[in-house]
């Protein structure tokens, strides 16, 4: 199974470095680092419809507070078969409904919530958490952020809330790459530990120590998923490495927004062998 | 004339949509008391979330409660409810087209003595300026609980402005609410008065005054600023050929200016405007703060003469 996925991951990362190419424009770096992510979250944790419905009734939904990693989103999108993936070279482009930063507006099957402006998704998260209780529906809502995001206020607005209301339908998962636009985490903002910060405001928190180890990925969130329904909110820190499976992009925050030329588009897609086909 | 405040009617409203609308769901902000949510938490407090001093958070929750099929109505004061949550409001709720309803409370300088910290004068024309979003300002209590039942049937965000003071209740009771429909409150072929929220009554008042000055004053109520009733206000105008504008906000983006936009390209009508020019509030009772920012009916009726002259 591992391998498929990994196959796909691959697939996924060509998408990602070809749709950024294309337009000299978005965001490589944060969206090569959580391909696993994605990959595990779309093609094995997540009990999800192809056949897109906004209120997701007894399906789990997934939100991402960091939009401007988008081209993984729509790849993994667009390759489990929400849309054709013929669409994702439109990304970016006028008219298309694969907009910068993902949104409702264009009506993208899959997206359920603009985002980009950041510090939001957590909240919109709970919201839906809530209503999933209402309605007595016991699926999921997963979510995503940047590390870096966590400097915004109101994600803590949420973490007071979503603990201190026993939100427990919840894994919120931090792209712990330690790494922003200006540079690292402690050159910018330190952000001290994470993981204590979360505990400290009541939260369950786990950890994905190889987060581009789609294994490692995988059992984790299997394990927080297990943890549901124990009257906490799940935080998973995830440690990735910014511009995964693209040599010349690890390591370095430098690939944040920079798109790769035809020479480095090259050098990256023969480090990552076509699948799927590409679009 | 009863007196009532237009927050109580908010809370009324949402009171009975509890009863009639399982999918009502409200939220507040360590306000509960002052918005007068205090019925509905009680009734149905499943249905009712608490969420601290945490505005933006509720926001977000409000939108992500929408997802699944909530009505969301949040409740907090007019300038939490605006200018502190632009931004979630944009993204979250506006650009992601979310039916949430921002149900904003103790507006204007009505207020009173919290002073110009809490006074927001601006919302109106920081909601009118959000794609998709309608906004309502009802003048009294009986339409404020008829605006409030009224939106939870409209799909698509809303906001909804009242107050905190208690002012006359001259609407009708159980009256059937239409969003964007203008309503004529008296008939006159001198001037168009258009006045919105607590100067609806302001505007009442104004038009006896000018009766005994042998000047007569059609009074219509605009309680919803966007979508605009075109119609109606360029219907009076050609009539009366004049028209002043009255309301609680800052002239910049409000009502009036809304109204000028609408003249300007369909019918050049000379227009004087009643509302605060440029400046912050200030701590006072309501009634002296709307005399001093030049709100009240006096002012109204000195508008009119001025622009009665410019036809």
């Amino acid at each position: 199974m591992s391998e498929d996925l990994n196959a796909i991951c691959n697939q996924v990362r060509r998408d990602i470095v070809r749709m950024v190419h294309a337009q000299s424009s978005g965001h490589p770096g944060g969206s090569l680092g959580c391909v696993e992510y994605f990959v595990a979250l779309y093609f094995e944790v997540m009990k999800h419809n192809t056949d897109f419905e906004m209120n997701g009734i007894d399906e789990d939904l997934f939100f991402l507070s960091n939009g401007h990693i988008s081209p993984v989103l729509y790849s993994v999108l667009a390759r489990r078969g929400y849309f054709d993936v013929k669409e994702l070279s439109t990304f970016r482009t006028i008219n298309s409904r694969l907009q910068g930063h993902p949104t409702t507006h264009d009506k993208l099957p899959g997206v359920r919530i603009a985002s980009g402006s950041l510090g939001q998704g957590m909240s919109v998260a709970i919201g839906a958490a809530l209503t999933k209780k209402l309605n007595n529906d016991s699926t999921i809502v997963y979510s995503l952020h940047g590390d870096g995001e966590l400097q915004e206020g109101q994600i803590w607005e949420a973490a007071m809330y979503a603990s201190g209301n026993k939100v427990d339908n919840l894994i919120c998962t931090i792209d712990y790459n330690q790494k922003q636009i200006d540079g690292s985490l402690d050159e910018v903002l330190p952000m001290g530990n994470i993981a204590n910060k979360f505990k400290a405001f009541d939260w369950e928190v786990l950890e994905i120590k190889e987060g581009n180890n789609i294994n490692d990925v995988i059992d984790v969130l299997n394990k927080a998923k297990s943890l549901c329904g124990n009257g906490k909110p799940i935080c998973i820190i995830m440690h990735t490495e910014m511009g995964n499976g693209v040599d010349f992009m690890m390591g370095t925050h430098k690939w944040h927004g920079v798109a790769p030329n035809d020479e480095q588009l090259a050098d990256a897609l023969s480090q990552n062998p076509e699948s799927l086909g590409d679009y | 004339m009863e007196m009532k405040d237009t927050r109580s009617g908010f809370g009324a409203g949402l009171n009975e949509l509890g009863k009639s609308n399982p999918n009502v769901v409200a939220l507040c902000a360590d306000l509960t008391g002052s918005l007068k949510m205090n019925e509905f938490a009680n009734n149905y407090p499943e249905r009712f979330f608490q969420v601290g001093i945490a505005e933006a958070n509720m926001m977000g929750i409000a939108a992500g409660l929408t997802i699944g099929g909530k009505i969301p109505f949040t409740g907090t004061f007019a300038n939490f409810s605006t200018s502190r949550v632009y931004d979630q409001i944009r993204q979250s709720i506006a650009y992601s087209q979310k039916n949430v309803k921002i149900c904003a409370s103790h507006a204007g300088l009505t207020l009173g003595e919290d002073g110009a910290t809490h006074q927001v004068l601006e919302d109106i024309g920081m909601m009118k300026m959000l794609p998709g979003m309608v906004v309502i300002s009802p003048c009294d209590y009986n339409q404020t609980k008829a605006a409030t039942i009224a939106i939870a049937k409209h799909q698509g965000p809303v906001y909804l402005r009242f107050g905190r003071p208690k002012v006359p209740n001259f609407t009708e009771e159980n009256q059937k609410f239409e969003i964007g429909k203008a309503i004529l409150i008296n008939e006159g072929k001198d001037v168009s008065i258009f006045a919105t929220g607590h100067l609806v009554w302001e505007a009442m008042e104004a038009q006896k005054a000018l009766e005994e000055q042998g000047i007569s004053a059609e009074i219509i109520n605009i309680h919803t600023i966007k979508p605009l009733d075109e119609k109606a206000i360029l219907k009076s105008v050609v009539k009366t050929k004049c028209v002043v504008s009255a309301e609680e906000h800052m002239l910049n983006g409000g009502l009036g200016d809304s109204i000028a936009q609408c003249l300007s390209r369909n019918n050049p009508t000379p227009i004087e405007m009643v509302g605060v020019n440029d400046t912050f509030g200030e701590s006072g009772k309501p009634k002296e703060l709307m005399a001093k920012y030049g709100l009240d009916s006096n002012s109204i009726v000195k508008a009119t003469l001025k622009v009665v002259k410019r036809k």
